[in-house]
């Protein structure tokens, strides 16, 4: 028998709210734990029970963690679902069922390997609680995939006894689950399996973690204060994580009282607006939506940005438009969020792929937005931001300062002659701010999003307008070199490939793929909006740039063409917008169609 | 529109509060609003209020959201920092400064159009979150900056200045706000300073959230015979239940009014603010009789003014958030920043 170690994708097809949701993410933990690089991906209904829900884990020696077609091993445990599930097995791949009721023959699949476990029955003689027996055949068949693939039984068992730690009763109805089902899996069954776990050093020191809990925690460590959101699906977690971590992190030792404020406000619209009085007044402040709050937000991010006051906004990107699928993954909001608002505006975006980069970007957006005075949105999306993925260690430089940007404090005004608010002292754009309350005479002006002269007076001269429009453009270009540049990889190759966010993640696995047919690309990953010189550059330097992107209308190839002039012809776009996470599967045919319909030379044509 | 500068001149004789400062010193820039706009009194209401207090005039958050009243912010206390920001906005964008620095006075300054139509839902939540702040509605009833459309207070029957009746309920501000818990409020009528300005100063001591409504006639659109927010009909019809006297901590009492209808309330500074109850039977620490009282009045067409409900004791949001005393907008890195220690342990718990 030839074994594959750690290289498959599981799915797990259960009903939502059946308590599934445990038992799955004790099977990843287990893998991670054995050191195996392992990507998660809950596929859920917008639905609290009920409705089908999927768990897929894929684990890869090689650290491809994208998502990848295809399913190797199928845990299906929703009847409602089994048709499309057993469909969705590849050839040769393994269909564990509970076989307490057998199959219907019309179901039976030749070419793949059927598992019955008579879960059902086997809890029977175990447990006497009927609500038990059907939580309990979760664990089972966690139990069972432990003897099949060959997962050390400690590991898990080692999370069952943390994971109910105080509620110790639990413990040993889960390890007898657990037992029943492995034993099974071993007596019965030919296991283990030809698709095996091992112990592996392949994860070193990395952590699981989800992206908007490295977010909320980001932001904690670059000094937020106020935290005030409303709950939206996939940012909720970024303001609980917030919360939770504040009260861990950030409560006086002394008093008990918290060093920071966290609002769940009455809808969007306000939420934003705490976030801008809050960073009127001084503190740091951030808010987290999703796609249909940004729109809500979109009249006070133009405020914002005329009257120049920073904020930091973390959208969570799910399928649009209006509700769309609520709980499915999407990089949608590019054109909404980097021209939110009426009239002439700009907002710089930024683009994390992962965890660790939603940590860092947690703090340097707070520093960006003080810096330029003027909202940051950080586009993360339901793939990233809900699942927990194998991220680098976190880290923090204690030596690290916050970024206040141009604040002029009591001492500072007294020894300034002439104070405007909107004066472009320094030739960058970005003029000096006075916090409320500073000085008793000096500094205070009045904020407006109507037009206003250098000095803060309201004014409706044309050229008062239109200088203060001018010098925001000056601010733009500034932003450019504050912003976080893009990861470029380039060895004069004439063809290149743009991507972003989690974009990124099926992308090495995509590049090997299309290496072995030939296909070469230099790379480029945009992490912030707007696009550096390195960025022009890249587009410059190629002759054909593909840009790879998860929304209908290529939406970063839009921005590329507006912001950076170029002939659109330039762009091929490679799109996925279905709802899952884009797979290297589908970038890797797209392109290769592409270089076949073209008739685009090859390495191997090249140097034949 | 022009930028007036108000010459800094002060008449020798005007007078000196404790901190030295006169009335001039809590002024703002000229009003650009129409020549008898009851706005422009609830404005200096305010410079009279804070000068009174000898409140620093430079420690203020002014915040207002859009409209003619929203303008107003501008037109007093000039040494602070105002916000003019967005239609129906301007309760969370008070929420913010408040909970950015707890140690500024927030006043906010609305309409009826900016709180009762477009900012109905913010100022409804920032009632319930009980900011410690002065709430001011200057209600005239109608949009005046886009010519003189019914706002949402505008009652039931009452005409515009071309005849036409209001076909819809007015919405009562003062009754939302009893109903959700703010723990100050009062109406008054921009035609009387002398009843305005005490509860202006009674609101800004006020801990939590003081909510005050103010009648306050449009000169240009809503001032005429039909209207039930001019002058003339206020005058007629208004109704003070209770007046009202702020003292501080610290100054004798002198009013003199009948025993048994003066009561005093202790503030939680120390200061007193009295009450003069015109009728006898209103009792300003029962909610839902003060909801009652300003209902049934209103059935019978009067306006009831003065201050309605007070909570000496009240709460606010930052106790109900626990927050720290200190301003969170002081808070530096060494308060702010776990340290990479503390990262490491969080690390070793992921893995």
């Amino acid at each position: 028998m030839k074994v594959t170690y750690n290289d498959f994708v599981i799915r797990f097809a259960n009903v939502n709210g059946s308590g599934s949701a445990s038992a799955n993410g004790m099977f990843a933990k287990a893998l991670f734990r054995m050191g195996v690089p392992t990507a998660t991906r809950n596929i859920f209904p917008s639905n609290i029970q009920g409705l089908p829900t999927w768990f897929e884990v894929r684990l890869n020696e090689n650290g491809y963690l994208g998502r990848r077609e295809g399913v190797d091993i199928m845990v299906a445990m929703n009847a409602e679902t089994i048709v499309e599930d057993i469909a969705s097995v590849v050839p040769g791949g393994y269909l564990l069922y509970d076989n307490t009721k057998p199959l219907a023959k019309t179901l039976v699949r030749e070419d793949i390997n059927e598992i019955g476990i008579p879960i059902a029955a086997l809890m029977l003689p175990e447990f006497s609680d009927p609500k038990q027996r059907s939580l309990f055949k979760n664990i089972t068949y966690l139990g069972a995939l432990a003897g099949l693939l060959n997962i050390e039984f400690d590991v898990i068992t080692g999370m069952v006894a943390t994971q109910y730690k105080g509620k110790d009763a639990l413990i040993a109805p889960n390890i007898r689950a657990l037992e029943v089902g492995r034993d099974y899996a071993l007596k019965y069954l030919d296991g283990p399996l030809p698709l095996q776990v091992r112990r592996s050093d392949a994860v070193g020191d990395r952590i699981m973690i989800e992206g908007n809990a490295a977010a909320a925690l980001g932001s904690l460590y670059g000094g937020a204060t106020v935290c005030a959101w409303y709950p939206i699906t996939p940012s909720t977690s970024v303001a609980e994580a917030f919360e939770k971590y504040g009260n861990q992190l950030r409560v006086d030792a002394d008093t008990g009282e918290k060093k920071f404020a966290y609002l769940q406000a009455e809808d969007e619209l306000s939420a934003i607006g705490v976030v801008i009085g809050a960073a009127w007044n001084g503190a740091r402040a951030f808010t987290a939506t999703s796609g249909p709050g940004l729109s809500l937000m979109s009249e006070f991010l133009g405020l914002a940005y005329f009257a120049e006051i920073p904020a930091v906004l973390w959208d969570i990107q799910r399928s649009g438009p209006s509700t769309g699928m609520p709980t499915r993954t999407q990089q949608g909001d590019l054109v909404s969020a980097a021209y939110a608002s009426h009239g002439d505006t700009r907002h710089p975006l930024l683009f994390p792929a992962t965890p660790k980069e939603c940590f860092e970007f947690g703090a340097d957006s707070l520093d960006l937005a003080d810096r330029l005075q003027t909202p940051i949105i950080v586009l993360s999306d339901l793939e990233l931001g809900m699942n927990d993925s194998l991220s680098e260690p976190l880290v923090w430089d204690d030596a690290r300062k916050y970024d206040r940007g141009k604040v002029l404090d009591a001492k500072a005004l007294d020894e300034l002659d002439v104070f405007g608010r909107y004066l472009d002292v320094d030739g960058d754009g970005i003029g000096y701010r006075t916090l409320p309350g500073t000085h008793p005479e000096k500094g205070a002006f009045f904020t407006r999003g109507t037009s206003r002269d250098e000095f803060a007076r309201y004014t409706e001269s044309p050229d008062a307008y239109e200088r203060n429009m001018e010098r925001l453009l000056v601010k733009w270009d500034t932003a450019k070199k504050l912003v976080p540049a893009a990861e470029v990889h380039a060895t004069d190759k004439r063809v290149g490939v743009i991507f972003y966010g989690t974009t990124a993640l099926p992308m090495p696995e995509a590049m090997d793929r299309l290496s072995e047919e030939g296909i070469t690309l230099d790379t480029c990953r945009i992490r912030a909006f707007p696009f550096g010189e390195e960025i022009i550059d890249f587009v410059n330097n190629h002759e054909l740039v593909f840009v790879v992107e998860q929304n209908r209308d290529a939406q970063m190839r839009t921005l590329l063409i507006n912001e950076g002039d170029f002939d659109p012809s330039k762009f091929v776009a490679i799109l996925y917008f279905g709802g899952l996470s884009i797979s290297a599967d589908t970038i890797q045919q797209q392109i290769s169609d592409y270089y076949k319909e073209n008739k685009l030379p090859r390495l191997t044509e090249v140097s034949s | 529109m022009t930028f007036v500068v108000k010459p800094k001149i002060h008449h020798p004789q005007l007078p000196l509060n404790e901190l030295g400062l006169t009335r001039r010193d809590y002024e703002g820039a000229v009003s650009t609003l129409c020549a008898g706009c009851g706005h422009d009194s609830v404005s200096a209401a305010i410079v009279q209020a804070c000068a009174e207090l000898s409140l620093p005039p430079h420690r203020f958050a002014k915040i207002s959201g859009i409209g003619c009243s929203s303008k107003t912010p501008s037109y007093f206390l000039n040494k602070s920092h105002g916000f003019n920001s967005v239609h129906g906005r301007m309760p969370s964008v008070a929420t913010g400064a408040n909970l950015a620095n707890r140690d500024l006075v927030c006043v906010g300054v609305s309409g009826d159009g900016d709180s009762a139509s477009i900012g109905l839902g913010q100022f409804a939540h920032i009632v319930r979150r009980r900011i410690n702040m002065l709430y001011l509605v200057d209600n005239n009833g109608t949009y005046g900056l886009t010519k003189g459309q019914f706002s949402a207070t505008n009652d039931k029957g009452s005409t515009s200045k071309k005849g036409a009746p209001n076909l819809y309920e007015p919405i009562d501000l003062i009754s939302m706000a009893l109903q959700i818990g703010a723990s100050f409020v009062a109406r008054s009528f921009s035609g009387d300073r002398g009843q305005l300005v005490p509860l202006i100063k009674a609101g800004l001591r006020h801990h939590g959230m003081a909510f005050i409504d103010v009648i306050s006639p449009c000169v240009a659109f809503n001032n005429h015979e039909g209207s039930t927010k001019s002058y003339e009909f206020i005058r007629e019809h208004g109704q003070n239940v209770i007046e009202t006297d702020y003292v501080a901590s610290h100054a004798e009492i002198t009013a003199d009014y009948e025993e048994g209808s003066r009561e005093n309330v202790d503030m939680p500074d120390g200061s007193v603010l009295q009450l003069y109850k015109v009728d006898a039977d209103y009792d300003p620490h029962d909610r839902v009789g003060a909801l009652n009282y300003v209902q049934r009045r209103q059935q019978e067409g009067e306006v009831v003014t003065g201050l309605l409900y007070v909570d000496p004791d009240a709460t606010d949001c930052h106790e109900i958030l626990g927050t720290v005393q200190r301003p969170l907008s002081e808070l530096e890195e060494v308060d702010l920043c776990p340290g990479n220690d503390a990262l490491q342990s969080i690390n070793a718990s992921l893995r």
